[in-house]
């Protein structure tokens, strides 16, 4: 179970502005974890330091007072177009598997899971 | 005939000036003879191109053509199509045939237009340089030691080298704009929806749109004629009606009211290229339109927003990609974890890796709130400044770019100064509104974009503008020098 550090208590106290969020080797290896991407360890400290210099520059929206502000996800605000269920798409998996990288008898190859 | 716009093409091929089997033959040739230097260009199907351009042919010579039968287009090599590779401009697709076409595809083809080739892109349309496409760096036609803007680079560079007479783009965070600036050709981002989605990689989904690029705001109508409208397989895609984008282009201009935010013209503006943008916006006012000062006040929050909801999303997206059903996967993996990490870290370029990383950090638990939520809440205000200018005004105009085009190498150690470079497009793309550029000059011999933003769902008012420009000035028909040479 990979967990990070908990986040300051309160939006005051982002907004006191004496709260930077400084990120250390450690959580850039815990992220690259769930991302699934390995790092190289020579190349560590580097993609620490940048990705820093860009969450630093994030930053300064924790001083906007945005208490009474619906997110938006949409920048249209369009709610999700549904359609009949129904089925409208033919079965094409030869053609989707000729693709990939291992295959056999209609199925995905990948490294054994469970002993 | 390389030299003509879309519309003018259009009219050679109707009254048999030449066929579109000459037409593709002649930009084939020049891809052949000039793309070397520019490596604008990551494939070229000869042979598919030629029997797309025989097939137009036999149509126009039935009179079954569409508007685009017979025109050759470059496509950005983020649009699927099917048995042409669509790498994405990435090592992780470099060997990923796709099985069908993006819709925006089956609409050019089923217009008859000839796909010429894929053009090169930032890796996953991440960047604004074209330096970090798998492929190598594209080259600004107007100076080789400069970038040619990005993501949407190889389409830029490859319009403006007339190496094709259009192309297509996708716009994130200014994609089209900011290298149609800095190629000095015309790029229409439409709004967010109008043009579908679907078979078109990916990259920030509720921000990404894909749009015109050409030398002419009518070859830009002409494109997105065949490209909006709704699509039931993207479910972002707007239901709202589509209109000949070519309709209002002859509209007299008088009484247009165009906001200018002073948040554009402030600090960080380069004073040469604000020269070319205030003597642009003099020829409009000549045109009949009022100058209007408006404001955005949010503009300085336009840049963390965007960084963290376009790695947001982006590292959801790109978590598709695993190594098991398509792209790449690495040699010999020794167990699940290893086949996802290792493919994963030798699939995707330094820039993509950085995103991801931000991305997955701004939406793990415990810092959802601040980072993903808060950037939601912003970019709502954000949005609203724009809806509150356009209560005053019927377009908004400004700089593209804080300034021309840069060295090669000049910002790519350094991510966050070549953030800086969207500093006027991001916006749009948060706010879900139509934006073009449109060439508006030149710094040292170095093309100048002008920037509209319109209203929700008006891309023809926009289009409307900037050929009633065009018909005022020529900077649009101004032609690099590195582009002589090749089949005429």
């Amino acid at each position: 179970m990979i967990s990070l550090r908990p986040l300051p208590p309160t939006e005051a106290f982002f907004l006191s502005g004496l709260y930077s969020m400084a990120i250390e080797q450690d959580d850039i290896e815990k992220i690259a974890e769930l991302a699934r991407i390995r790092i190289d360890q020579g190349q560590i400290g580097q993609v620490t330091q940048r990705i820093t210099e860009i969450l630093r520059m994030v930053d300064q929206l924790q001083a906007v007072d945005t208490s009474e502000v619906q997110p938006m996800a949409n920048p249209l605000d369009a709610t999700q177009i549904l359609r009949p269920d129904e089925v409208t798409e033919s079965n094409r998996r030869e053609a989707f598997q000729a693709i990939a990288p291992a295959v056999e008898d209609g199925l995905y190859l990948v490294p054994k899971v469970i002993d | 005939m390389h030299d003509r716009t879309v519309a003018q093409l259009m009219a050679g091929l109707r009254d048999k000036s030449f066929s579109s089997a000459e037409l593709t033959r002649c930009f084939l040739d020049r891809i052949g003879a000039l793309d070397e230097q520019l490596n604008s260009f990551i494939s070229v199907d000869e042979e598919a191109a030629l029997a797309a351009a025989t097939a137009a042919d036999a149509r126009l010579a039935a009179s079954d053509a569409g508007a685009l039968t017979g025109i050759p287009i470059a496509h950005k090599d983020i649009f699927c199509t099917d048995g042409m590779r669509t790498s994405c401009g990435s090592r992780m697709l470099d060997n990923f045939i796709p099985p069908y076409d993006a819709t925006l595809i089956k609409r050019f083809n089923a217009e008859g237009a000839v796909t010429l080739g894929k053009t090169n892109m930032d890796e996953f349309a991440m960047g604004s340089s074209n330096e970090s496409s798998y492929y190598g760096p594209v080259r600004n036609p107007w100076d080789t030691n400069l970038v040619p803007g990005g993501s949407s680079g190889g389409s830029a560079a490859a319009v403006a080298a007339l190496l094709a007479p259009a192309a297509t783009g996708t716009d994130t965070g200014g994609s089209i704009r900011q290298p149609a600036a800095f190629c000095g050709i015309t790029g229409l981002k439409p709004t967010y929806g109008r043009v579908s989605r679907l078979g078109m990689v990916a990259f920030a989904s509720s921000l990404d749109q894909a749009g015109p690029m050409a030398h002419s705001a009518q070859d830009c109508a002409l494109l997105l004629n065949a490209m909006a409208g709704h699509d039931p397989l993207d479910s972002t895609s707007s239901p709202e009606p589509t209109e000949d984008y070519t309709a209002q282009l002859a509209r007299q201009i008088d009484g247009l009211r165009i906001g200018l935010p002073k948040e554009y013209f402030g600090e960080g503006l380069d004073n040469a290229t604000a020269g070319q943008i205030d003597a642009a916006l003099k020829e409009l006012e000549a045109l009949g339109a009022t100058l209007v000062e408006v404001s955005l006040p949010n503009s300085h929050l336009t840049i963390p927003t965007y960084y963290v909801i376009a790695p947001a999303e982006a590292s959801t997206n790109l978590s598709r990609f695993d190594g098991v059903r398509y792209g790449h996967r690495c040699a010999d993996p020794v167990d699940l974890h290893d086949l996802y990490t290792r493919t994963r870290e030798e699939g995707f370029g330094d820039e993509v890796k950085r995103r991801i990383l931000v991305g997955t950090y701004a939406l793990s638990a415990g810092y959802y709130d601040a980072y993903y939520k808060k950037a939601q809440q912003v970019r709502r205000l954000i949005k609203q400044d724009f809806m509150h200018c356009f209560e005053q005004v019927d377009i908004i105009a400004g700089p593209t770019t804080p300034g021309p085009a840069f060295a090669l190498g000049a910002k790519s150690d350094d991510p966050v100064s070549m953030y800086l470079e969207d500093v006027y497009t991001l916006a749009v793309n948060l706010a879900g509104l139509p934006g073009m550029s449109v060439p508006a000059g030149f710094v040292d011999d170095k093309p100048v974009g002008l920037q509209l933003i319109g209203r929700h769902f008006d891309e023809s008012r926009l289009l409307n503008v900037a050929h009633q420009y065009q018909q005022a000035t020529d900077w649009h028909l101004r032609r690099p020098a590195s582009i002589a040479g090749g089949a005429a």
